[in-house]
């Protein structure tokens, strides 16, 4: 197993947010984690990144006990965040957004395909190379979900954990980032996509998570949850 | 040439020269309030500290220039150290723990220095090469002003260079727009923003050590003088480095002609401009509303 959350219990204040969660992700999987609104799918990232601290259970990342870690550190082990407001740096230029996606500023001068640099990231973004000294803050939402996607791989990471990546964008947008994700988990990056467009997130997931209030609800492949009206209804029809 | 032209050029000398050390301290106090949000109510006692560790090291070395390298350096450790170990600890509190704090570290370094060093007047010469005049067109201008008017826009331009062309300097400023972003890329913010209050000391710190010779050193000095360098900060808006550096010059102005003209009057003119300004515009002249 690549990532390995057990028995997880975060609070905000007193609302206990996260109930013994626990999942997991192997090597080079695309795994989907969803359900409504309001079920603790963001904070379930946010636990595994260190932005918020989870109270008990642990966090096992590539054979490390990461629980509690400092964001950064989660970061420079192998862990990316592609966070749902996008969060960009609205005063950088697009190179310098990615720049700090870099860890320590520097790309390794090997030419080893499996890592990413600006070529490797333009290729999969070819918006970004045309808009590449514009600032943030000019992007179009679409634009700048490419390029939070593309910071997080700057940093090489072994395992992405995206946050609604096609909410507010426009179709032929939300087919591209869509096709973008099948792209980088095709290169071998891991993928825990947290995502509302159920069409998007069944074409790209091999096992789904299905998130009740604070726990998972139902767990499976996405040929297991297509056979199981119960859990759809339960846990995703409005 | 007539005795007012040159009576003026030397009184503008003197008060932009004033006004670029105000700007180095507000500068740096800019630095830390605009990046990590603290509004370090030390920063006069720094630039205090700085000339006094100024005068040690001057009297240890024989050499103003040693001190000029060394004392705005030992400041800024000493600064990196109160953030690290005090600062840092009280961030969860909010603003009011941070200001609480400062204040303590301003008086325990008040505390310090008349411990250390006493409370009388401690002289520092300027060194002999920039002593005298220098005869520019039909006018004298002391030479010691004019050194420190090219050492502040020595030091404004390397902290341009900084904080647009360096990685540091980006990280900086996409942590003022959102640190746990940065820090979910794998960038040690809490690092980065030790250095960076190193960074605001150090500027105090030089301020402190070009002031040393024209002020000489006392313990009133972090009053006097970092005082102003507030007021600086509030009338040209808090984080707004452009507007610092605007109200320094006026208030260097304001105070060498303030004191040619109106003598005892000169302090509250800077205070009626500060007043003025707020008035008008409550949150400085190139401050953001929040």
């Amino acid at each position: 197993m690549l990532l390995e959350v057990k028995d997880l219990n975060t609070f905000y204040g007193i609302s206990h947010v996260l109930q013994g969660l626990s999942l997991q992700i192997g090597e080079g999987e695309l795994v989907a984690l969803l359900g409504r609104n309001g079920m603790g799918k963001s904070t379930t990232l946010k636990s595994i990144m260190g932005l918020v601290s989870p109270q008990s259970g642990t966090v096992v990342f590539a054979g490390k006990d990461i629980t509690g870690w400092a964001p950064y550190k989660a970061a420079r082990a192998g862990i990316g965040y592609v966070p749902e407001e996008r969060r960009i740096f609205p005063e950088l230029s697009v190179m310098d957004n990615l720049f700090l996606g870099i860890k320590g500023g520097r790309i390794s001068e090997n030419n080893d395909p499996h890592v990413w640099n600006y070529e490797r990231i333009f290729r999969h973004f070819p918006m970004l190379k045309e808009r590449a000294n514009q600032k943030g803050k000019f992007l179009s939402g679409g634009e700048q979900q490419m390029l939070s996607i593309g910071r997080s791989l700057m940093g090489n990471p072994k395992l992405l954990l995206v946050d609604e990546p096609t909410e507010g964008l426009a179709p032929l947008m939300v087919q591209e980032v869509r096709n973008v994700l099948a792209d980088i988990n095709k290169a071998g990056v891991s993928i825990l996509l947290v995502e509302h467009n159920l069409k998007v997130a069944l074409s790209l997931a091999s096992r789904v998570y299905l998130m009740g209030k604070a726990h998972i609800g139902f767990a499976g492949t996405v040929e297991e949850l297509k056979c199981n009206d119960e859990a759809r209804q339960k846990y995703l029809e409005v | 040439m007539d005795v007012t032209a040159s009576m003026y050029a030397a009184q503008a000398i003197h008060g932009i020269a004033f006004g670029m050390v105000l700007f180095l301290i507000a500068a740096g106090l800019n630095v830390i309030f605009g990046m990590m949000g603290i509004l370090n109510l030390a920063h006069g006692a720094f630039f205090m500290l700085a000339a006094y560790f100024c005068y040690s090291v001057v009297a240890m070395t024989g050499s103003f220039w040693a001190a000029l390298l060394i004392a705005p350096v030992l400041t800024a450790l000493v600064g990196v150290f109160v953030e690290r170990f005090f600062i840092r600890k009280v961030q969860i509190m909010g603003a009011m723990g941070e200001l609480i704090l400062t204040l303590g570290v301003a008086m325990l370094i008040l505390g310090g220095v008349k411990f250390f060093w006493g409370t009388e007047n401690l002289p520092i010469s300027v060194p002999p090469v920039l002593e005298g005049m220098v005869h520019i067109g039909a006018l004298d201008y002391p030479i010691y002003r004019i050194f420190m008017i090219v050492l502040a826009l020595v030091v404004l331009a390397i902290m341009t260079l900084l904080l647009y062309k360096t990685r540091l300097g980006k990280i900086v400023r996409a942590a003022v727009s959102d640190r746990e972003m940065v820090n979910a890329l794998g960038i040690n913010v809490p690092l980065v923003f030790m250095f960076v209050f190193g960074i605001g000391v150090w500027m105090a710190g030089i301020g402190g050590v070009v002031i040393a010779p024209i002020l000489t050193v006392f313990p009133g000095l972090a009053d006097q003088v970092g005082m102003y360098a507030f007021i600086v900060v509030v009338t040209g808006g808090l984080g707004s480095l452009k507007g610092a550096f605007i109200v320094s010059i006026i208030f260097g102005l304001l105070s060498s002609f303030g004191i040619q003209f109106f003598s005892q009057l000169a302090p509250v003119l800077i205070v009626g401009f500060m007043a003025f300004v707020l008035a008008i515009k409550p949150h400085g002249l190139f401050g953001v509303k929040e």
